[in-house]
């Protein structure tokens, strides 16, 4: 029998931005397969020029809806390296915190509203309501306490408001960060072993192609806020030198730019930061990562769905961590004083979909001359893209369907939790 | 849904996004403990982002984002000859948001910068209500939850929604927030409409007037006070035009 198989999905659903699948089949041989980001480009690295220091921060946060507060933080972290700032040790751990809270938030959205559906056989989140009223129970939960948690520390949990350079301009009363510390332990941590235990059910495609997987590099940490940026190919470098590792390069068919190190592409986000920083987990998320099968270093891009409720757990962990820290600190120091100067700053944080790269410089005033943003889902473009490539191959066999493939390659892009708006900024 | 043995009417809604950073869709999912009842008293039938259902047939419309492409230009047309009701949601859509600030640079260049010798299409951003027709603006960067409720509670009984006509001002005394202005900030609360319960002045930050103005602010006033706290006219101008939300007023 002649397999011929074709795929046309424009604008994907559940996913944030607009992109599209194209894969054409013809007796057995793969003609096309094609991942294609189309969404509006915004400009943001020209808006950003001659922006005052205290604004960078509020208009970078607008790259993305989603992770607002990574790139806010990226951005004043930019702005601090270029003016000498060190912020208070009780700043660092507030925006730690809400950088967690933002990761929990953000993988229980993308694993249980989004990517969820497809393993359950349903369009949206929404039959789901009425099917499994359980399983959207807990998700409801995780998400509320999330974005709470982001409220009360970042001010609010889209576009954050407390971050400025320095450090942070408010503080949530000690008692309010005690009521959350108390609901991790009494609800989220029971929710997210249920959400492990949901996750073992489902059927994870059995697809592997090798990559390389870049992200921080923790030392005693699980890195989400560094300097050190790590891949799995064994490059080893500074953020200042993200440009010898972005490598981003323009392709005709898409408005978001590739990006390539060692290979023709690489993969950042949670599997990225599992496979490079496993060590570093906390030993209850380390666990829930062998139960659920994750071994590093994993090269099946759908195991990506794993490694974010593997990184749940170890945030809810670490929200618990920072919050008894927190608590033995005294809040009422929290900005350090600025003094602008000209000068060049590297920021490099891990949002919940990868390395995040914001580069700017500064005239003596405090305004900056160039910007530069390199995003996460741009550099897994190209990654999904040759995926997409080696997905049409091993599936273009005997008893697939133009249906079966378009919910796989939907799914594999979904897998990586695209932020495109993001990505093309 | 059934309210007292009556069955009420769901409006069937679409929403549908351009030229943003879709946090304002992410409102609409978020606040969890009334989620379920709100996505109960609408029929979704077009949520591209959290929804493979497609369908056509709609009564509201939510449109997020500006609009800055020609293929944007003739999607949003489509629309509006099929929605009922047209909502602007979000300060891009209402105001063209933080993407007009591309407005300040030539287009071309700023192109040939970030894209080199293979530049994108991209136009002049403009508002959703500089292409079409709008029934409702619901503006905020990003929209507030709450307000948005409250609004499809109206359409449901169609009555009238009123947005608050005072400034942002008078929530922070509603929350007992230390006026920012009386700390030495600049902050556009005294003409920025209410509605949003003041989030930013009370994490710290002053009011960046993503809401736009309130209902005949009293501006002359306002520069008044800035000029008495020592803010430049820039500093004011640039702040208001950070939203395209004040045009008639600092002249974007």
């Amino acid at each position: 029998m002649k397999i011929n198989l074709n795929v046309d999905v424009h604008h994907l659903t559940r996913v944030e931005g607009h992109g599209n699948i194209k894969i054409k089949v013809q007796d057995g041989n793969v003609l096309e397969a094609r991942w294609d980001v189309v969404e509006t480009p915004r400009f943001f690295e020209a808006m950003l020029k001659n922006k005052h220091y205290t604004t960078a921060g509020i208009l970078a946060a607008r790259i993305c809806g989603i992770c607002s507060i990574s790139h806010c933080l990226c951005s004043i972290t930019s702005s601090e390296q270029a003016f000498g700032v060190k912020i208070p040790d009780a700043a660092a751990k507030l925006r730690l915190l809400a950088k967690h809270a933002e990761n929990m938030q953000s993988h229980v959205l993308h694993v249980l509203f989004l990517a969820a559906p497809d393993f359950l056989g349903e369009s949206s989140v929404i039959p789901l309501i009425a099917k499994k009223p359980a399983v959207v129970a807990v998700a409801a939960r995780l998400k509320g306490f999330s974005n709470r948690l982001c409220d009360a520390v970042a001010g609010r949990t889209t576009h954050p408001v407390t971050f400025q350079v320095g450090g942070v301009l408010t503080a949530p009363p000690k008692t309010v960060l005690m009521g959350f510390k108390k609901e991790v332990e009494e609800v989220v941590l029971p929710d997210l072993a249920a959400v492990a235990e949901l996750m073992a059910t489902l059927q994870i495609p059995d697809f592997v192609r090798e990559t390389e997987f870049v992200s921080l590099k923790g030392k005693t940490e699980y890195p989400f806020i560094g300097q050190d940026v790590a891949s799995t190919d064994g490059v080893l470098r500074k953020a200042k030198d993200y440009l010898s590792i972005t490598n981003e390069y323009v392709d005709v068919n898409n408005t978001s730019k590739w990006t390539r190190l060692s290979r023709d592409s690489y993969a950042v986000g949670a599997l990225a930061r599992f496979n490079n920083n496993y060590s570093l987990l906390r030993p209850e998320a380390a666990k829930a990562a062998a139960d659920l099968k994750l071994v590093p270093v994993c090269h099946n891009p759908f195991m990506n769905n794993v490694a974010q409720v593997v990184e749940s757990i170890h945030s809810a962990h670490e929200i618990v961590r920072l919050i008894d820290e927190l608590g033995d600190t005294s809040l009422n120091d929290l900005m350090a004083e600025v003094k602008p100067k000209a000068g060049e700053g590297f920021g490099a944080v891990e949002a919940p979909r990868g390395i995040l790269f914001h580069h700017y410089t500064y005239d003596k005033t405090g305004r900056i001359v160039t910007a530069d943003c390199v995003v996460p889902t741009t550099q897994n473009n190209a990654n999904i893209h040759l995926d997409m490539q080696s997905l049409a191959r091993q599936f273009a066999v005997k008893g697939m369907t133009d249906e079966k493939l378009e919910i796989l390659s939907s799914m594999l892009v979904r897998s990586y939790d695209p932020c495109i708006s993001c990505s093309v900024h | 849904m059934k309210y007292l043995g009556i069955e009420l009417q769901k409006p069937k809604i679409a929403v549908f996004d351009f030229t943003s950073c879709e946090g304002c869709q992410l409102q609409l999912v978020n606040k969890e403990d009334t989620l379920a009842d709100f996505l109960n008293a609408v029929e979704v039938v077009n949520f591209r982002e959290a929804s493979s259902y497609r369908g056509d047939d709609y009564d509201i419309a939510f449109i997020e984002g500006s609009i800055s492409r020609n293929d944007e230009v003739k999607r949003l047309t489509k629309i509006r000859e099929k929605a009922k009701v047209l909502v602007a949601l979000g300060s891009c859509a209402c105001f063209g948001g933080v993407n007009k600030l591309k407005n300040e640079f030539d287009v071309k260049t700023i192109n040939r910068e970030i894209y080199g010798k293979d530049p994108k299409e991209t136009l002049w951003v403009k508002s959703v209500g500089e292409i079409v027709k709008v029934d409702l603006e619901i503006p905020g960067c990003p929209i507030s939850k709450t307000e948005v409720e409250t609004i499809v509670r109206h359409l449901i009984w169609g009555t009238p929604f009123t947005f608050p006509v005072y400034p942002v001002c008078v929530e922070c005394k509603q929350r007992f927030t230390t006026c920012l202005m009386e700390k030495g900030h600049l902050c556009l609360g005294p003409i920025t409409r209410g509605g949003c319960n003041a989030p930013c002045p009370a994490g710290g930050l002053g009011c960046w007037g993503c809401r736009g103005p309130a209902t005949d602010p009293n501006y002359e006033s306002f520069f008044a006070i800035c000029k008495e706290r020592g803010f430049s006219r820039a500093e004011i101008d640039e702040r208001m035009g950070f939203f395209s939300a004040f045009g008639e007023v600092h002249g974007k």
